[in-house]
C-alpha cells in the first residue's frame, strides 16, 4: 500500500475544501471498499479525508413524504429505519441482501453509491482493465465473464455495478445532493451514472472534488408494496448475479403504477422502464409480466457465456410481479 | 508539503486506553495484533471476507481489517479479550464451550464478537434478508435457526463447525443474561 496521509473533517465545507487543495485525496466513509483497493494497490491517493464523523447520519421525513437520507448513514441504520421498512420495504431488502453484518455496520449510504465493480479484471493489476488504466484493453469481452452485463455494456467495459441498495434506490426515482467547491447540487440517480461508452474509467456524473452529502427519496406511495430479490451463487454473503426490486400497485386487476430495476446486469443499477410501460394500463397477469420483461430484454446484448442471465432476469421480472400481484409480502 | 504519513493516536480498547505511533497503512487488526499483543482477533483473509477478525466498535461488529486504526481514535472498541465479566464468560462464550461451536479455534473469536452482536441485533428488532416481512407492523422476526444462519453468514469457519455454532447461538441468545457487548 502507497503510505498516505490522514485527515478527520467535522463539517461539509472543510471536506470539500481539503479535496479541492489535494486532487489526489479520496474521501473515506467506512472504507470497506476503498482500504481493500488500497490494499490491492488499485487505488493509491495520497490523503484519505475522513468524513465518517460529518453530521450527514440522520434519515428524515420530507414534506412531500419522502426520505432524505444522510450519506454517513450506515447500511444497517437505514435498513433498520421504520420508515424505510415501512414505505420502501425493498430498499431494506436489498440493503440486508448485500455483504454481511459487520460490512453494513461499517459502510455507508454515500460510499455504496460509489463502490467499484468487483470484476475480476479491475482487481488484478497486473491484468489489463480500461477502467483501471483507460485504453489498456479488457479481457473480460473474451475472459471471465459469466457474471458481466448483459446491458449498457460497450466492447470497452462489461463490468457490472456490484450495488444491491442503488438498485432500489433507482427503482424509487431517488436523488443523489452533493456539495462541491462551486457549491451544493443534486442529480436524479438516473443520470447519475454515466453510460461505458470508451470511457469506463468515468464513472459518474458528480463534478470533480464533490462529495455526496445524501440521497433523497420522494413520496412513493407503490414503493409500499415493493420486494427486492437477490439470485447468487450461495444462499448468503455473495455479490448478485442477477436481482431486482420491484413494485406493483394493482386495482380492479390492472395495474396502476410499476417500478422496476435490475441489479448484476449493466454498469449501473438498471431502470427497465420499457417494462414499466408495458405493465402500466395492462391487466396483472402472467401473459403482461412476461412481455414486459421481454420489452426490457430485448436490448440484452450477452456475452458467449453469461447468456443465462438473460433467462434470469426474465424469470425473476414473471416470478416477482406474480408475488406483488398476489400480495406476497417479500 | 506532503502530509504525514503516521500519527500518534490513543485507542479505547476494552474500557483501557493505549497511546501509539501508527502508520496510516496500519490496519486496526493489525494494531491490535501487532502493536498491542491482543491477539485474539485473528487474521483470516484480510479482505473483509471470513470475518476472523471481528471486534465491536461502538458496540457495533466490524471487520478490523478493513478498519485503519488512525479512523478509530476516539471509538470504543471491544475485542474477545474483553467480552467476558472478569472470570464469568460471556453467555456466548460460555455457550460455544458447552456446545462445541468450534473445532481448530481460529474463527471462534470473530464468530463470539459477531454473535454477541447479533443477539443485540435481533433484540432491537433489526430485520435481515430471510425476514419474511420486514415492515415494522410485522414484528420482530423469531430467532430461528434460518435466521442465526443469514445473520452469521459473515463469519466463514472452514472447519465445518456450523451446526454446534448455530445451536451455541440460539442457547447464548435464549438465556435472559447479556451482561455487556452491542448496544444496537
Amino acid at each position: 500500500m502507497r503510505e498516505f496521509g490522514y485527515r478527520r473533517v467535522s463539517d461539509v465545507a472543510t471536506a470539500v475544501a481539503v479535496l479541492d487543495a489535494e486532487p489526489h485525496a479520496r474521501f473515506l466513509g467506512g472504507g470497506t471498499n476503498l482500504v481493500d483497493l488500497m490494499k490491492t494497490g488499485v487505488e493509491r491517493p495520497a490523503l484519505l479525508i475522513d468524513v465518517r464523523e460529518l453530521p450527514l447520519d440522520r434519515i428524515e421525513s420530507t414534506e412531500d413524504g419522502g426520505l432524505r437520507i444522510g450519506a454517513t448513514v450506515t447500511n444497517s441504520d437505514l435498513a433498520a429505519h421504520p420508515e424505510v421498512r415501512r414505505r420502501y420495504p425493498a430498499l431494506t431488502q436489498a440493503v440486508l441482501a448485500g455483504a454481511s453484518g459487520q460490512l453494513r455496520n461499517m459502510a455507508t449510504v454515500g460510499g455504496n453509491l460509489l463502490q467499484r465493480t468487483r470484476c475480476g479484471y479491475f482487481a488484478d493489476v497486473t491484468k489489463p482493465c480500461n477502467k483501471r488504466v483507460p485504453g489498456s484493453g479488457c479481457p473480460a469481452v473474451e475472459g471471465e465473464h459469466h457474471n458481466h452485463a448483459i446491458l449498457g455494456a460497450s466492447g470497452h467495459c462489461v463490468a457490472v455495478h456490484p450495488s444491491d441498495m442503488g438498485v432500489a434506490l433507482t427503482a424509487f426515482d431517488a436523488a443523489v445532493s452533493y456539495e462541491s467547491a462551486d457549491g451544493p447540487g443534486e442529480l436524479p440517480l438516473a443520470q447519475f451514472y454515466l453510460p461505458v461508452d470508451d470511457t469506463p474509467h468515468l464513472e459518474t456524473a458528480l463534478p470533480p472534488g464533490a462529495l455526496i452529502t445524501g440521497v433523497t427519496l420522494p413520496a412513493a406511495p407503490v414503493a409500499a408494496r415493493s420486494r427486492y430479490r437477490k439470485v447468487r451463487e450461495r444462499a448468503s454473503y455473495a455479490f448478485a448475479i442477477g436481482s431486482i426490486a420491484a413494485a406493483l400497485d394493482v386495482r380492479d386487476g390492472v395495474v396502476r403504477d410499476a417500478r422496476l430495476a435490475f441489479g448484476a446486469v449493466a454498469s449501473r443499477p438498471w431502470r427497465a422502464r420499457a417494462a414499466e410501460e408495458v405493465l402500466v394500463g395492462a391487466p396483472a397477469d402472467a401473459t403482461t409480466f412476461a412481455a414486459a420483461a421481454d420489452a426490457e430484454l430485448a436490448a440484452a446484448k450477452p456475452l458467449p457465456r453469461n447468456g443465462y442471465k438473460v433467462t434470469l432476469m426474465h424469470n425473476l421480472v414473471v416470478s416477482e410481479l406474480t408475488a406483488l400481484a398476489e400480495g406476497v409480502a417479500r | 508539503m506532503a502530509p504525514p504519513t503516521s500519527s500518534a493516536i490513543t485507542l479505547n480498547i476494552n474500557g483501557e486506553k493505549f497511546t501509539l505511533t501508527v502508520d496510516h497503512r496500519t490496519t486496526l487488526l493489525d494494531a491490535l495484533r501487532e502493536r498491542l499483543d491482543l491477539t485474539g482477533t485473528k487474521k483470516g483473509c484480510d479482505q473483509g471476507q471470513c470475518g476472523a477478525c471481528t471486534v465491536l466498535l461502538d458496540g457495533r461488529r466490524a471487520v478490523s481489517c478493513l478498519q485503519l486504526a488512525v479512523a478509530a481514535e476516539g471509538r470504543e472498541i471491544t475485542t474477545i479479550e474483553g467480552v467476558a465479566e472478569g472470570e464469568r464468560l460471556h453467555p456466548v462464550q460460555q455457550a460455544f464451550l458447552d456446545l462445541d461451536g468450534f473445532q481448530c479455534g481460529y474463527c471462534t473469536p470473530g464468530q463470539i464478537c459477531s454473535a454477541v452482536a447479533v443477539i443485540q441485533e435481533h433484540a432491537a428488532g433489526w430485520p435481515s434478508a430471510v425476514t419474511d416481512d420486514v415492515r415494522p407492523e410485522a414484528g420482530p422476526p423469531p430467532l430461528t435457526d434460518d435466521e442465526i444462519r443469514e445473520r452469521m453468514s459473515g463469519n466463514l469457519c472452514r472447519c465445518g463447525a456450523y451446526v454446534s455454532i448455530v445451536q451455541a447461538v440460539a442457547r447464548a441468545a435464549a438465556s435472559e443474561e447479556q451482561p455487556k457487548g452491542a448496544a444496537a
